[in-house]
């Protein structure tokens, strides 16, 4: 029971890390059709510039300061690389975005080199806020839900509270008429970019010190975060959320448990092998839940693809 | 014309042929290990310590066979099997005779494989394969060939120093073991469950586990459990960013008991697990470094550090291969026959630069030596890791490990 208790706070604090990436990812998408390749080297850059602010001035300063930066760059490329590749097509921008993602991962190891570095959780969140049984929950990962819980609640009221949002929403749908009506959409697509950017990098700044930054960051996280984005629904904030905390906790489940596919093959009354190597399914005796785990999402993806093509909350196909 | 045109070529190339041949030519060895994607961290590191060790040790002491230098040309594999045939063969392509290669025992069984056979093949073109770090058994055991020298204590032979310890402690009632999924995480298992059987019976193995490797992305789930299982000791052979995750996650869920290792230590694990892992971490490792064996090691590892300060000495063995690969030149006063090479190198006892002895033993091409177990610690520490104020402290010693060690290795000589 009480193991059952800290996966599920684990895995909300996976599930929310995975939103934050996945939240500007399919913002950009549902506004310009681009997949943003790059969008995982963003969140890896969020953490290197924070680790490199707080050797200076501490992480609080990094925290506020990196994400920005991030942002600032992610509005620039849209400006200067994309918008200037969007006349060409699609395939073009793909190729652009995922060139791009090459490029900051070889930057960040020219300029900062292959190893670990040593981006730490700043001291006053550096111990156990309490434990459930023998188990710590470091007070970080509470104040990582806290971070994500703020950023989904202020990107909500933005995008259907504010005036902005309502540009941004008819912007999604019908570009053209908002251009007539005098908005610079150009501009609010800029303002996406940076903003889901930002959001990357802010996942960065607060997981770099938990998952580590090194060089593979990006790549480690690169596919699931599409994967989200596909079972959520392309566009959707709420399939966003919804994926992000399934994918959380169905993987955080998976490598937690003890479950044996052997037990299944044993309930349905079949006899264990003397010799595995004559055994077809010596695979299947052998294998366990954690080890399949980290496929999980994707087999997910696969069935929501067959039979909800648009995503749990999506509005059209992917 | 014509004819003139095919007289200034050959002429052109007999030059550039004979201008080659009248320098020493460069003995050139080929590494192929990561140099990019999550374990790249490992490869250069150890590049790093190649072309330090070729520099000093040989190429400074004015080279062998009378001045011919060593060079490491660096391939990378990507951390992939398939990837390594390929640089395998560009290296052969190149006319590298000599590949040095340790990241992931499951490449190891590709390259000595494909090695198998090239030289079977192809006598004129011999390689020869210095593994430095795959620690599966069954490569000197099994899988041995006679192109193959293992230069790392294998995962038996660390496991038993390991157990050793370990059954020193008699608070140890229970023990988690969790590793990488591919032939050395299960080798390190199998050993410290059969280990742990003769040693001490009465310990429990309430865990034994095999997570995907450089797939996890949170250890935490895995730490819960093993907080969750009781455990009071675990046992890992992961490396690398594997290595990093999991140590950090166990320390952070609250484990309080000795974690024993074959490789948290340097490329950032050092630093990331900092002042949790004292009286926490253990690492099996054939140098020892703290204390110093010597006035030379410890000049050398000086040395080492003012050249690379953002990498470390942490895999000793390194310099052992070039030491005992360039007397095996020597010996055979040849650097194209690999048959002599390989003959140098079987059963040679070298003076190791870490102190103590080095044997390579004839019977699978293990090579014997002192193994230790070292805890990391800030205290009496003179070489640091990391640029971090931890390192690892040397505890016991296990002299010429595994010497009478079983070998079901039967040997095809040439």
């Amino acid at each position: 029971m009480d193991l059952i208790l800290v996966n599920v706070i684990d895995g909300l604090v996976y599930g929310l890390l995975l939103f934050m990436l996945s939240a500007g990812l399919t913002l950009i998408f549902s506004m310009m059709g681009v997949l943003n390749f790059a969008h995982a080297s963003f969140y890896m850059l969020g953490a290197y510039f924070a680790y490199q602010i707080s050797l200076y001035l501490g992480f609080w300063v990094g925290l506020l300061i990196a994400p920005i930066v991030v942002g600032v760059m992610g509005a620039g490329v849209e400006r200067y690389g994309l918008r200037r590749v969007h006349k060409y097509g699609h395939v073009p921008e793909l190729i652009f975005t995922f060139g791009l993602a090459l490029l900051i991962e070889e930057l960040v190891q020219f300029l900062w080199g292959n190893n670990q570095m040593a981006y730490f959780e700043p001291e006053v969140l550096k111990f156990a806020l309490f434990s459930v049984g023998d188990n710590a929950v470091a007070a970080y990962k509470i104040f990582m839900i806290f971070v994500s819980m703020g950023i989904f609640l202020a990107l909500l009221y933005v995008l259907t509270r504010t005036r902005v949002g309502m540009v941004i929403q008819a912007a999604l749908s019908y570009p053209h008429t908002v251009e007539a009506l005098g908005h610079n959409v150009p501009m609010v697509f800029m303002g996406v970019f940076g903003v889901g950017t930002a959001l990357a990098g802010l996942a960065g700044v607060i997981a770099g010190p938990m998952l580590g930054t090194f060089p593979g960051m990006a790549i480690m996280l690169g596919s699931i975060v599409f994967v989200t984005i596909v079972i959520g629904g392309l566009g959707s904030l709420w399939g966003a959320l919804v994926a992000s905390l399934l994918i959380g906790w169905m993987t955080t489940f998976a490598a937690a448990s003890s479950f044996q596919f052997a037990d299944i093959l044993l309930a349905i009354g079949m006899e264990r092998p003397d010799d595995m190597s004559e055994s077809y399914i010596r695979d299947l005796w052998t294998m366990t839940l954690p080890q399949i785990g980290p496929i999980l999402p994707y087999i997910l993806m696969v069935l929501i693809l067959v039979i909800r093509p648009h995503g749990l909350f999506g509005k059209r196909d992917a | 014309m014509r004819n003139t045109t095919k007289f200034g070529l050959s002429a052109a190339l007999a030059l550039t042929v004979s201008a080659t041949a009248a320098f020493a030519e460069n003995i050139k060895i080929a590494f192929i290990d990561p140099l990019s994607g999550p374990f790249a961290t490992t490869g250069t590191q150890g590049l790093a310590e190649y072309n330090f060790a070729a520099e000093n040790l040989v190429n400074a002491e004015g080279g062998v066979l009378g001045g011919r230098n060593f060079e490491i040309v660096s391939f990378d594999n990507k951390m992939s099997g398939k990837e390594s045939l390929v640089q395998l063969q560009v290296a052969i392509d190149q006319g590298i005779h000599f590949i040095v290669q340790g990241n992931s025992s499951g490449i190891a069984h590709a390259l000595t494989d494909a090695i198998k056979k090239h030289n079977k093949r192809n006598p004129d073109s011999r390689v020869l394969f210095l593994n430095y770090a795959a620690v599966d058994p069954a490569l000197t055991n099994d899988k041995c060939n006679f192109w193959h020298f293992r230069f790392d204590a294998n995962a038996d032979i660390k496991m038993d120093a390991l157990t050793d310890v370990m059954a020193e402690d008699p608070s140890l009632k229970k023990v988690y073991l969790i590793g990488q999924d591919y032939s050395f995480g299960k080798a390190v298992a199998a050993a410290a469950v059969s280990n742990l059987e003769a040693k001490r019976p009465d310990v429990e193995i309430v865990g034994n586990e095999l997570h995907p490797i450089g797939k996890v992305k949170d250890f935490t789930p895995y730490a819960r459990k093993i907080v969750a299982s009781g455990a009071d000791a675990v046992i890992t052979g992961n490396w690398g960013s594997d290595m990093v995750g999991l140590g950090k996650a166990i320390v952070e869920a609250g484990f309080k008991g000795p974690i024993y290792t074959y490789y948290a230590a340097s490329n950032g694990i050092t630093r990331t697990i900092g002042a949790a892992g004292i009286g926490t971490i253990n690492v099996v490792q054939e140098g020892a470094y703290n204390p110093p064996a010597s006035d030379r090691a410890a000049a050398y590892v000086e040395a080492f550090e003012a050249k690379y300060p953002d990498h470390d000495i942490s895999q000793a063995r390194i310099a052992n291969v070039i030491e005992m690969l360039a007397r095996a030149i020597e010996e055979a006063g040849s650097a194209d026959d690999m048959v002599a090479i390989a003959n140098a190198l079987e059963s040679m006892e070298h003076d190791s630069i870490w102190g103590g002895k080095l044997f390579m033993r004839p019977q699978d091409h293990q090579l014997i030596q002192n193994v230790h177990v070292a805890e990391h610690t800030d205290e009496g520490i003179r070489f640091k890791l990391d640029n971090s104020p931890y390192g690892l402290l040397t505890k016991n010693t296990v002299e010429m490990a595994g010497m009478d060690s079983a070998t079901t290795c039967k040997m095809k000589r040439p």
